[in-house]
């Protein structure tokens, strides 16, 4: 692990360890419903890169934005959303943050400056670049985090929102969760070159960190934010990561696109939440028995959560025409 | 006569197309070693290798691009678009460069493309993936659009397509690639242009596309029970679009029903409804109806997406107060 920084104390540490296991707990219950079937649709599990999200959003303020993808649980529990309201939108029930319209795709959290997950690869790219340029035309001194795999970085709108975002100093960080894949496809089969470069290449100042290490990934970040709110932004991370479960929960069979000694050696060897729970035990800021009950306490949390969501309702049938439009109750209605 | 699947019918088509000619070539994310996400072209590259079956990054301008510039050049691409929903990332490529490209040479230049997608809700897939968006590309001169709504019809329309000298946009309805239909081992074609009658009745047409002709069967069954008489016509492409057919029985049934899974407004049925209006009006005993799916996002909760798109039953209702006579308005 990456020495720690002066001003973290204990609290901060368990703070991060907390979320990250919340994370990991929350993926399970999450892919333990489709499993029975409990859950509509298909959910992409972020479990293994927790320490990305976690060290990002743990250098942020809560009026700080991040934009999310698919993969999008973990950035949302990590910019502070509530379990309960995570799986009633999983479900597709009232209670859930967007009245179960948006579902796991689309999970947003607009208390906590989550601007949204989205469906569409690279879909974000605008909005996170947009969020920047009005926190700076504002005169705020908020930063956005844009979160996307290695695989969006083939989208194009990412060099034309970087090149604008570059041009004109935005408080924004552009955050690349390299976890080897996009869907069935090795990172080097689809990207050419180096990554981190094509946002040198724009005079932006990039950096390649292991996104294994959250107290690497937090610390690299906090002295960017700092720098971002100085009006010294854009910048360009690339994290190493991996995803433990298949691309989606129902991919299951993996073998033909990566071998399962290359899944093992990553889970044993290098996951983010076992590397920390060892060193904040070896730098004596808690104990084994106290981490057990952090973890069994989480575990409750979500277990309740789950069946609270399970139990809630579907939204009434009336509102499928609203939210439409803003300031329209029933947009069906004005024919 | 064997039945095989929706996925099986396109995997042949493609197959016995890119045996016959070399030019034809596959190009897609995900489309080589995992045989799409749908698992509908698997096989493929272990015959054809990786030169024509050809994985991306996900860059769908860029690959569509491509593929535009290839087919002017000599051969003859399958794009494969993963989600109906990613056409606005192509929209340039697909409606300004590849529509347009053979009127603006003044007939020098072809584009013989295939865009090969999907569409359908009910999948639980949200606002992004669950689009029905064949009624913005029909609407722009010099593309084609088929809709199969059936194994047989996946197969035929797709060799037409892959033949075609002209743009060819095909949408599959991603929640029937298992559905299972009877389609001959030998080789056949379906022609652009010809709707497929696919249950004769003298009391009411409905006209429906892709998805909706189970749905409109399904109605004409439970019509039937009732004493109804339902005709339910496969237009099978939408452009070109059999008209002939179409004004035919609704000059022989006087009812129309249209029903398809685009948004209802500024589509497809309004098209077909407004044609049949021109040319069918003094033999109708009835206002033409559209069906189609709401005029919302589509939501992401079972509770909500359900109601979103026409079900047999909303047909049947329908039908049964255009038999009585009785005027509808916008729900
Ligand atoms: C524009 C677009 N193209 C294709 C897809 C289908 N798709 C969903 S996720 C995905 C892979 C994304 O890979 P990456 O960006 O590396 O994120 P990861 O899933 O690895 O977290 C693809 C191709 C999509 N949702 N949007
Ligand atoms: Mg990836």
């Amino acid at each position: 692990m990456s020495p720690s920084k002066p001003h973290h104390n204990a609290q901060d540490y368990l703070r991060m360890y907390r979320q990250m296991v919340r994370i990991r707990t929350f993926e399970d219950n999450a892919n333990q419903l489709y499993l029975s079937a409990k859950m509509p649709g298909l959910t992409h599990m972020y479990s293994g890169e927790e320490a990305v999200a976690v060290g990002i959003c743990e250098a942020l303020r809560k009026t700080d934005k991040i934009t999310s993808t698919h993969r999008g649980h973990g950035h949302c529990v990590a910019k502070g959303a509530e379990f309960k309201e995570m799986f009633c939108e999983l479900l597709g029930k009232e209670e859930g943050y967007c009245r179960g319209k948006g579902g796991s795709m689309h999970i947003a959290d607009q208390s906590n400056g989550n601007l949204g997950a989205n469906a569409i690869v690279g879909g974000s790219m605008g909005i996170a670049t947009g969020s920047a340029f009005s926190a700076k035309l504002l005169g705020k001194d908020d930063v956005t985090v844009c979160f996307f795999g290695d695989g969006a970085t083939a989208q194009g709108l990412m060099y034309e929102t970087m090149n604008m975002a570059a041009l004109w100093n935005l408080p924004v960080i552009y955050a690349c969760e390299n976890n080897g894949y996009s869907e069935y496809t090795k990172t080097e089969e689809i990207a050419a070159g180096s990554i981190t470069a094509r946002a040198e290449a724009f005079g932006m100042e990039a950096f390649q960190v292991d996104g294994q290490d959250v107290l690497a990934v937090n610390a690299l970040t906090e002295q960017l934010v700092e720098r971002c709110r100085k009006g010294e932004g854009p910048f360009f991370i690339e994290l190493m990561t991996y995803r433990y479960h298949g691309h989606h929960v129902g991919d299951i069979n993996r073998e033909y696109y990566r071998s399962k000694e290359e899944e093992q050696d990553w889970k044993e060897n290098r996951d983010p939440i076992i590397r920390f729970r060892s060193w904040l035990v070896s730098e004596g800021i808690i104990s084994e028995a106290e981490i057990d009950a952090m973890n069994a306490e989480i575990k409750d949390d979500a277990a309740a959560a789950v069946d609270y969501a399970l139990n809630a309702k579907y939204p009434d049938v009336s509102e499928v025409d609203m939210h439409v439009f803003t300031d329209v109750t029933h947009a069906l209605a004005q024919g | 006569m064997r039945e095989i699947t929706i996925s099986q019918a396109v995997n042949e088509a493609l197959a016995e197309e890119m045996r016959r000619d070399e030019t034809v070539f596959i190009i897609g994310e995900d489309v080589a070693e995992a045989g799409t996400p749908f698992k509908v072209l698997s096989g493929l590259v272990e015959e054809f290798g990786t030169a024509r079956v050809v994985d991306t990054p996900i860059a769908e301008p860029g690959f569509m691009g491509l593929a535009v510039g290839a087919a002017m050049t000599g051969t003859r691409p399958v794009v494969d678009l993963m989600f109906g929903d990613f056409i606005y990332l192509i929209m340039d490529q697909l409606c300004n460069q590849a529509a347009k490209t053979h009127y603006m040479s003044g007939g020098k230049l072809n584009v013989p493309l295939v865009l090969r997608t999907n569409l359908g809700a009910t999948r639980r897939s949200a606002a992004q993936h669950s689009q029905s968006l064949h009624a913005l590309v029909a609407h722009i001169p010099g593309l084609k659009v088929a809709m199969p709504s059936s194994a047989y019809e996946a197969k035929g329309l797709m060799k037409t397509a892959i033949r075609d000298n002209n743009p060819v946009v095909i949408f599959e309805d991603k929640l029937m690639y298992n559905d299972k239909a009877p389609v001959p081992e030998e080789e056949y074609l379906i022609p652009f242009g010809e709707a497929n009658i696919k249950r004769e009745g003298s009391d009411i047409t409905l006209i429906a596309t892709s998805s909706m002709v189970q749905v409109c069967e399904e109605a004409a069954e439970i019509l039937a029970a009732e004493g109804i008489s339902a005709e339910v016509i496969d237009p099978r492409t939408i452009v070109p679009l059999d008209e002939k057919t179409l004004i035919a029985s609704a000059k022989k049934t006087s009812r129309v029903i249209v029903v398809d899974e685009g948004h209802q407004s500024y589509g497809v049925t309004g098209e077909i409804a407004g044609r049949i209006n021109e040319k069918a009006f003094y033999h109708l005993d009835a206002p033409v109806l559209r069906m189609g799916a709401m005029d919302v996002p589509v939501p992401f909760s079972p509770a909500l997406e359900d109601i979103t798109v026409p079900t047999p039953q909303a047909v049947v209702e329908n039908a049964r107060k255009l038999m009585l006579g009785e005027m509808i308005h916008a729900a």
